[in-house]
């Protein structure tokens, strides 16, 4: 619970810190600390040098352009979570900021810092899945929008190259007809999802015109149900067919067995908060 | 008992007064331990063994010692001569392995402390650590207290084969007829797993010694300094009066902090080797891992009964997890679970087996409740069983189970004798507050639905106010001293410890009605032993029962002290003299004396009443002459989520009775951080190790404790069933609520599952475990 010594630079600039990570390879993005913070305190990283991007007013916004709402990196949980923009354009991802942690989490925590730390069982990634969502990095190779899907690689590992900072996570206004729901079983300890399921259904004529959905928690990376939601287009939308599509919710997927859940347990959750998600999403919850 | 006195309204007492130590707490003005800071102050930090067994070859120190910075670093070389850790317990069968403030040849758990560093600041100790070469050798272990018990288990120690800590024994009545004659016979094995107790504060000390003085002062984030400083003594070989102990703020204990600590030693040590003061502050990683963790217990219970559901006999084994070593008084806490298993019940005939047995594991000892929350568990849950086995209300077999009012004080056949009790009382108003045949209705209606209703129903009882000193391992006594300053003000020093519970703002009431001034007048000043000259601390609920009475003794002998002194002053004799409000007056005359022109005039001595001595003050000790036991009735409703085994608290009620009460907002306050640590174990927490005896649940991350937003609104009241043991007639609260809920959560759970033929769930009751039990139940 001490970490190691490290050298602590407070950039405001993206530039300068840009130029700090390419001075020392060996130092660590410090976007709100929630996660960094503990494995320094438990000495899982010693990384040499600590920047901290909290003083780079560039990555804090939250903005509407040409049909996407492009959010900074540096944006908190809390902010997403109590943003008009985002509630009223984009209503899935303040609906799954609030679940996030505590208030206290939500307050320091960021968007950037979450998805580039690439929790297995994170509450943005399953979300920003079924967004569609783009991750806009930049560095030494200049800059770049990767999608969400090809970010994130594995537990813990990102599409980031030594020296990359994530500046902004990208996000299209949601679609007339389409309804939203994040639905999660939290672990009691931190807070973290057991499984939570993120869906976007659009109806029209009664019948599922529109479906994605992704979970979190359930195997070592978020995923697109993708299984699900081509069984769940053009059904009827009702519980009935929301539910048969639903059991392959985890279908193919290696799910984690660990302290708190088995596979079993979480490959069961899976059909349940997805079902769960997507009869919210249309209007069945 | 009860009896019925007209008393008038007191101004303070019984009163929801603010605690007077929140201002302070509230706006970082108070002083914890890691808020003291000297000039030329070393750091401390402790290396730990990463093996669950293991001989230690060799331990090289060269390169930790070569870091600048780095002050000191001492092994159990270095530390033999310092006495070992204590432990309390004094059964005859008790075995008490090596306990040195560093391990010397072998380590025996995942944790134990096996080097120490100090240095100039806290980050340079910690890295001094990563430079100590430790040569281990690991050995087998054994990390689970069943396969311990095993013929052929692998030794924890080599000189106990057996690996037996100790046994005890006890029965009374005639158990084995009991069961020979009864109807029916119901048993369970329970399981009661390892709790952390997560205080708030960590663990902490600050060691200073002056070398002029020869004197040892120990600031430590403990609920006994009293205890720890002759302790300290005997294990620096110092000679008492030159050693003085503080406990500061203290940031919660519950019981942790109620123990002597091979880190309190060892800062000494330090301090006094390189005469500088030292200051360790446990990590929290450090503080899930070794600071004693609660219960572990593996029980099994037998209960024999008539068919109309009369209870005639309990039988209680316990299998209780040690872990490598004891600490103060892990040996000691089984056995109160022992003395409380026929709960609030007629039960004549019991006998019981306690087995305390070593593991490669962490010590177990004391956290809130500390024996009483297994057996309040073990007795409930087979009462539970019984009445599903007879088909009687789980409620009618408690009923018909009770002592009458008018049995008290009640007899067990474990020995007690139960103060006082009304416990149909309170549990019939439990009843009719939660509207219990509304309920039952409500849940055979959601039963036809599938849906998974459940009422769970706790009638628990507990032994505190520790205790009558014969029956105590240090002293059941409390102490304290009232001493009236020459301004009238007045400061009381108690020899309890208190350390969040709001002794401070309970004892300045006491003293404010008494002496009829007001709080702000009043200091309590407690948790220093060169203030406080006599005391053992705060722990099982003594706290009011016991510091509290020996307050309001000293307060008498002021108010009678007084009354000489204001009867000399208005020239009367003192049976002439009343004592109202804080202010003496006579029938004989319209002269007054306040309680602080008293005060003044008793200090300056100018006219001293023949045959007194100059100033008012008064040191009173308070011995009981028996335990007290409060009791309560806690009820919870809950839903279960079919799909996912989660469990929702639809209601939560607490019937208490804990005798008088001085602050029913302090009262609240304990009822409900008690219920918290009840559902904690209920739904949450469990340490758990894997089968090498590594941690799993060494950080907040993995082990749960309840938050705020698991916590359900509870419904609360009480009944006032004034306690006969003290003048007060105070039982205590500290641990009524840690003890109450833990099985009114677990049989909510069991009756809402009874429908799948569900007859028990080990805690904790995770949405896991219940799923699992739904799932099986439900294919099979």
């Amino acid at each position: 619970m001490i970490p190691a010594s490290f050298d602590y630079s407070a950039p405001d600039s993206l530039s300068a810190a840009l130029q700090l990570l390419a001075d020392n390879p060996e130092s660590k993005v410090l976007a709100g600390g929630q996660s960094l913070i503990p494995i320094l305190k438990l000495r899982l990283a010693e990384p040499s040098q600590v920047v901290d991007l909290a003083g780079v007013a560039d990555l804090h916004f939250i903005a509407e352009e040409n049909g996407n709402i492009r959010i900074g990196a540096m944006t908190t949980h809390q902010q997403i979570e109590s943003s008009d923009l985002l509630k009223e354009k984009c209503p899935l991802l303040p609906q799954a900021a609030a679940s996030i942690g505590d208030v206290q989490v939500r307050n320091r925590g960021t968007i950037g810092g979450s998805v580039a730390h690439a929790d297995p069982a994170a509450d943005y990634p399953a979300v920003l899945q079924a967004l569609d969502a783009k991750v806009k990095v930049v560095g030494p190779g200049g800059e770049r929008l990767v999608a969400i899907d090809d970010f994130i690689v594995d537990a813990l590992t990102t599409a980031l190259d030594p020296g990359d900072i994530i500046t902004e996570i990208q996000v299209p206004v949601e679609q007339p007809g389409v309804g939203t729901s994040y639905q999660t079983i939290e672990q009691p300890a931190s807070g973290y999802a057991v499984v939570a399921a993120a869906a976007r259904i659009g109806v029209s004529d009664g019948n599922i015109s529109f479906a994605r959905v992704a979970l979190t928690g359930v195997g070592s990376k978020a995923y697109r149900a993708t299984s699900v939601e081509s069984a769940l287009e053009g059904q009827p939308a009702n519980a009935d067919s929301i539910a048969a599509a639903s059991l392959s919710a985890a279908e193919g997927v290696d799910a984690l067995s660990d302290l708190h859940a088995s596979a079993a347990y979480r490959t069961h959750l899976a059909s349940v908060f997805a079902r769960r998600a997507i009869a919210a999403a249309a209007g069945l919850g | 008992m009860a009896t019925t006195t007209t008393t008038p309204r007191k101004a303070y007492v019984g009163q929801r007064i603010r605690r007077t130590e929140d201002p302070r707490l509230i706006t970082g003005t108070a002083t914890y331990v890691d808020d003291i800071k000297r000039e030329g102050m070393l750091y401390a930090a402790v290396l730990r063994s990463p093996h669950s067994a293991a001989k230690i070859s060799s331990i090289a120190i060269e390169k930790a010692a070569a870091l600048p910075g780095v002050r000191a670093v001492y092994t159990g070389e270095d530390i033999k001569d310092v006495g070992p850790v204590p432990c309390a317990g004094s059964m005859p069968t008790l075995r008490v392995p090596h306990h040195h403030i560093l391990a010397q040849d072998r380590v025996y758990y995942v944790g134990h402390p096996v080097a120490a560093v100090v240095a100039t600041d806290r980050y340079v100790a910690q890295d001094a650590l990563d430079l100590i070469e430790v040569d281990y050798d690991p050995t087998d272990f054994v990390a689970d207290p069943e396969k311990a018990m095993e013929e052929g288990a692998v030794k924890v120690h080599p000189e106990y084969p057996d690996n037996i800590a100790f046994t005890y024994q006890q029965t009374g009545g005639d158990v084995e007829k009991a069961f020979a004659e009864a109807d029916v016979i119901v048993s369970q094995r329970i399981t009661v797993p390892r709790l952390a107790p997560s205080p708030i504060e960590t663990r902490g000390v600050v060691a200073e010694w002056d070398e002029g003085m020869k004197e040892l002062v120990l600031y430590s984030s403990t609920q006994i300094p009293h205890l720890l400083k002759i302790q300290l003594a005997v294990q620096l070989n110092l000679p008492e009066n030159h050693v003085r102990v503080i406990a500061p703020e203290v940031g919660g204990g519950f019981g942790s902090k109620c123990n002597v600590w091979a880190e309190e030693a060892l800062a000494c040590f330090a301090a006094m080797e390189l005469k500088k003061p030292i200051k360790w502050i446990e990590t929290r990683r450090e503080s899930m891992q070794v600071v004693a963790h609660g219960r572990g217990h593996i029980d099994h219970v037998e209960l024999a009964a008539k068919n109309d559901g009369t209870l005639t006999g309990i039988k209680f084994k316990i299998l209780q997890d040690i872990g490598g070593h004891h600490q103060l008084l892990t040996p000691i806490i089984p056995t109160l679970a022992v003395l409380m298993i026929p709960g609030l019940y007629k039960i004549g005939n019991f006998s019981a087996d306690l087995t305390g047995v070593f593991t490669n594991l962490a010590p177990t000892d004391l956290y809130r409740g500390a024996g009483r929350p297994e057996a309040t568990y073990v007795v409930e849950r087979i009462v539970d069983k019984l009445a599903d086995t007879l088909g009687m209300d789980p409620a009618e077999i408690r009923l018909k189970n009770f002592p009458e009012a008018s049995e008290f004080p009640f007899a067990t056949a474990t020995g007690l004798s139960y103060d006082s009790g009304d416990y149909a009382k309170a549990f019939n108003i439990a009843l009719d507050r939660i509207g219990y045949q509304d309920f039952l209705k409500e849940q055979e209606t959601a039963q036809s639905e599938g849906r998974l209703l459940g009422i769970g129903i706790s009638t628990y009882g507990e032994i505190c106010a520790f205790g009558p000193s014969p029956a105590t391992p240090a002293g059941g006594w409390e102490s304290a001293t009232v001493r009236v300053e020459a301004t009238g003000k007045v400061t009381i020093m108690s020899g309890a410890s208190p350390h969040g519970q709001g002794g401070e703002t309970a004892y300045a009431q006491m003293a404010a009605d008494h002496l009829g001034i007001p709080m702000d007048d009043i200091v309590v000043i407690h948790g220093d032993t060169a203030k406080v000259h006599f005391g053992v601390g705060t722990f099982g609920s003594r706290g009011m029962a016991i510091g509290g009475t020996a307050v309001h003794l000293a307060l008498e002998d002021i108010v009678s002290k007084g009354t000489k002194y204001a009867a000399h002053m208005l020239g009367v004799s003192a049976e002439n003299v009343t004592f109202e409000s804080g202010v003496f007056s006579t029938s004989e005359s319209d002269k007054t004396v306040t309680f602080q022109e008293l005060a003044f005039e008793a200090a300056m001595a100018r006219n001293l009443p023949p045959g007194t001595e100059p100033g008012i003050s008064a040191t009173r000790f308070f011995e009981p002459p028996n335990f007290a036991f409060p009791f309560g009735a806690h009820i919870a409703t809950v839903e279960i989520d079919r799909e996912t085994g989660q469990v929702k608290i639809l209601r939560y009620l607490a019937i208490d009775d804990i005798g008088n009460v001085i602050n029913p907002m302090l009262v609240d306050g304990q009822l409900h951080g008690g219920v918290a640590q009840g559902l904690g174990p209920a739904f949450l927490e469990e340490v758990v190790y894997d089968e090498n005896g590594q941690l799993l649940t060494g950080t907040f991350m993995d082990y749960a404790i309840p938050k705020a937003k698991d916590m359900p609104w509870i419904e609360s009241d009480r009944t006032v069933t004034p306690s006969p043991v003290n003048p007060l007639g105070v039982k205590g609260v500290g641990e009524a609520g840690t003890i109450g809920s833990l099985p009114a959560f677990v049989n909510a759970v069991v009756d809402a599952l009874s429908p799948l033929g569900v007859e028990h769930i080990d805690i904790p009751m995770t949405p896991q475990k219940v799923w699992n039990l739904i799932n099986e139940r439900s294919q099979s």
